[in-house]
């Protein structure tokens, strides 16, 4: 009586099938979850597959952002609008409450806040005694994470140990944890940069316009395009540029979204998801390597560009 | 709407290797990643750059997986990486497991969501013990498709009696381990990973090889679940009942959301809950906002049923025609992960499917020797070892024979005191 399906699904549909399932593996097994939503294109994607995964339903979680204070306008705006359009709790915790606190210390006033997120991202795990944060964290974003578990174990300081991680097999993911600890849950683990702009694109979803081509005021710095002169919600503005450098008016977008003194944008035309996608098809730059200045171990971003006559 | 079909996309192939650095493993993955153009420029000029400083010619394409190497030189245990690449038509996810004896969880790990496995030989040395192993392994955990590489065919001179000697080496052993005899895929392709013959590109060296290229059979392949008939199984994971939704409609709502692991399903099809026994129809299947007529393996929807029925996480929804009687003994071949032996007077949980039971050991019946298959009586399990066992299980689980169905036959053991996951184990 079996039947033989030959039929199979297509990439996209495979890997939103098993976002999905992970999804509702967090709220089968979990007391309470959380679903970090920064407003990028990959927590973006993550929104969409809760709906898919819960709707008509409420979320089983609410959404939370740990805001450094330094985020584009345009993301922070977007980010709200999105939460009430879902109808869904959205609760933002600020490294800037941290650094009142005492908790956070700047070692210079202008020192990037994007590595202390975490210090306040474990705070608001204790207020709210979540037990899970569901992630848009992809393995291929660098060689780090190419072991990184799809339910992956944090212990009661919130530390990952390379040395001691669960072994993870079929589709059966333990997300068990005693009281204190916690789990970091990655539904898009298995997606690449290109796959998420296919599925945005698939899936009409709609982005903080930061993403887009846009004129930007810029220097570059160290091989990288850096925003200069950027205004934040509050009025304040930041990344003022260094005596001596000059200020190019250039086109841009971001692949990434985050900290504004670490991310870095593109040079680019593309002005709509199908144009991004195809530019993704024949970048010859990492997604990281291109944007993060944080983690940018590569010198061969600008020679590139520079190869191919953008300057 | 029907389920998806489409035909540009020839869908998602998970596949794993098996080898050590020294069978030109990395070199391979990296071949493969490069030819494909998955590579991009800042990440070659920094391997261009290391492999300079190193004092090579050419681009050393295993420092792509280097993570590997540094694992070993710092003392972190070395562990399954994953890694993606796509041609277009198809998306590959790679499971790069170590080779090692040591490392046979890490093999099972790998091996648990692969439909293919890359078994990496060197021409200089032939079938070797890890051979066996690895062929055994990937046989236990149910592989169906075998691709046999012979590599670095430019140290035997490309010399064709080489592959065919090791060809018939193997197919002797596999025959023993009974590969052949259940029908297995397995094909032999001779290849030099370091200069791209056979991988990607056709290779001038081996006019004598009429076969496909290594990429032309991870194209072909087919996908999971569709080469034999399967039975219809949907673990139910969270219930959907939107009482307090502004829209009242709703409120007598009930969507019972999982992933069909297996088979498929249509609307107006008849059902039994397990382990209740009770028996509906299904009234619809839904995918967001989208309803469809049917919905088959491996895609994640919500069905509603048209009898209120009581059903929760743990259940297990099958076709009327396909139902089984759930088991309160377990007989499994068993994976130890645990660097904590298994102790056959504590009681463990097992996670089968979305349900988890209670269980304590039945009895060993035997370990085996991953190495010469050989069957040994013994009193406890430690890491790596792999053993007939039963268990005996508080709650009746809905399963499967593995051989029948990767994922209801299918289990994990966790150790309560560290909710580690200290055991895979596959039903007999």
């Amino acid at each position: 009586m079996t039947t033989l399906t030959r039929q199979t699904l297509s990439h996209l549909d495979w890997l939103e099938a098993e976002a999905i399932h992970i999804l509702r593996e967090v709220a089968g097994q979990c007391e309470r979850p959380v679903l970090l939503f920064s407003g990028g294109k990959d927590s973006v994607c993550l929104l969409r597959l809760a709906e898919k995964a819960f709707r008509p339903g409420k979320f089983p979680f609410p959404l939370m952002h740990i805001d450094t204070g330094h985020n584009y306008k345009e993301v922070v705006e977007f980010r709200d609008k999105r939460a009430a359009e879902l109808g869904e709790r959205l609760i933002v915790r600020s490294v800037e409450d941290s650094i009142k606190r005492g908790t956070v210390v700047l070692k210079h006033e202008g020192e990037s806040r994007n590595k202390h997120q975490s210090v306040t991202l474990l705070e608001a795990i204790a207020e709210f005694e979540f037990d899970a944060c569901i992630g848009g964290a992809r393995r291929d974003e660098e060689k780090a994470r190419a072991k990184e578990r799809i339910m992956s174990f944090r212990d009661e300081f919130g530390q990952w140990d390379p040395k001691n991680q669960r072994p993870e097999l079929w589709n059966l993911y333990n997300a068990r944890s005693h009281k204190g600890e916690n789990i970091r849950a990655f539904p898009i683990s298995n997606w690449t940069e290109m796959d998420v702009w296919q599925y945005i694109e698939r899936e009409g979803l709609e982005l903080p316009s930061i993403y887009f081509a846009h004129q930007r005021d810029v220097v570059l710095r160290g091989g990288a395009i850096v925003p200069v002169n950027v205004p934040l919600a509050s009025g304040e503005v930041i990344n003022l540029p260094k005596p001596g450098e000059e200020i190019v008016d250039m086109q841009v977008r971001f692949r990434t979204v985050g900290d504004i003194t670490c991310t870095a944008p593109v040079v680019s035309d593309a002005d709509n998801v199908a144009k991004i996608v195809l530019e993704t098809a024949t970048t010859t730059i990492t997604e990281r390597g291109a944007t993060r200045l944080d983690d940018q171990t590569s010198d061969a971003s600008m020679e590139q560009r520079k190869k191919e006559g953008y300057f | 709407m029907n389920a998806p079909i489409n035909h540009q996309d020839n869908g998602l192939l998970r596949f794993m290797t098996c080898g050590s650095v020294d069978d030109g493993k990395s070199t391979l993955i990296g071949r493969l990643l490069f030819d494909t153009k998955t590579i991009l420029a800042d990440t070659l000029t920094q391997i261009e750059k290391t492999s300079r400083k190193r004092g090579m010619e050419a681009v050393d394409l295993s420092l792509l997986t280097d993570g590997l190497q540094a694992e070993r030189e710092q003392g972190i245990t070395i562990d399954v990486a994953y890694r993606y690449f796509s041609t277009g038509t198809r998306k590959y996810i790679i499971a790069d497991a170590p080779g090692h004896e040591q490392y046979t969880r890490n093999m099972v790990t790998a091996a648990s969501t692969a439909n293919l496995a890359i078994i990496l030989i060197d021409a200089r040395k032939g079938v070797l013990t890890q051979t066996r192993r690895h062929s055994f392994l990937a046989h236990l955990v149910g592989i169906p498709h075998i691709v046999v590489a012979v590599n670095k065919m430019d140290l035997v001179d490309y010399d064709q009696a080489v592959f065919d000697r090791i060809r018939a080496d193997y197919l002797a052993f596999a025959k023993e381990i009974g590969l052949q005899r259940e029908g297995h895929d397995i094909r032999f392709i001779p290849m030099s990973a370091l200069n791209g013959d056979m991988i990607v590109d056709r290779s001038d060296e081996m006019n004598w090889y009429n076969g496909p290229t290594l990429l032309d059979v991870l194209e072909a392949v087919p996908a999971a679940h569709t080469e034999k008939a399967e039975s219809f199984r949907f673990p139910v994971q969270y219930v959907c009942r939107p009482q307090a939704s502004d829209d009242p409609e709703l409120h007598d709502f009930r969507g019972f959301m999982g992933r069909v692991e297996s088979g498929e399903i249509a609307v107006g099809d008849a059902v039994t809950v397990l382990p209740s026994g009770r028996a509906s129809k299904v009234k619809a299947i839904q995918l967001g906002n989208d309803k469809l007529d049917r919905a088959i393996h491996e895609q994640s929807v919500t069905l509603l049923l048209e009898d209120e029925i009581d059903i929760s996480r743990g259940d297990m929804i099958v076709k009327s025609s396909e139902a089984r009687e759930p088991v309160k003994q377990l007989d499994a071949m068993l994976c130890w992960l645990s660097e904590t032996p298994l102790s056959p007077a504590r009681t463990y949980i097992i996670r089968h499917t979305t349900r988890e039971s209670k269980a304590k050991v039945g009895a060993i019946e035997y370990r085996i020797d991953v190495n010469t298959l050989e069957q040994q009586s013994v009193q406890g399990l430690g890491m790596n070892d792999i053993a007939r066992i039963s268990f005996r299980l508080a709650q009746p689980l809905c399963v499967d024979a593995y051989a029948e169905n990767r994922a209801t036959g299918a289990f994990i053991v966790i150790d309560e005191s560290t909710n580690n996951t200290v055991g895979a184990g596959m039903v007999a």
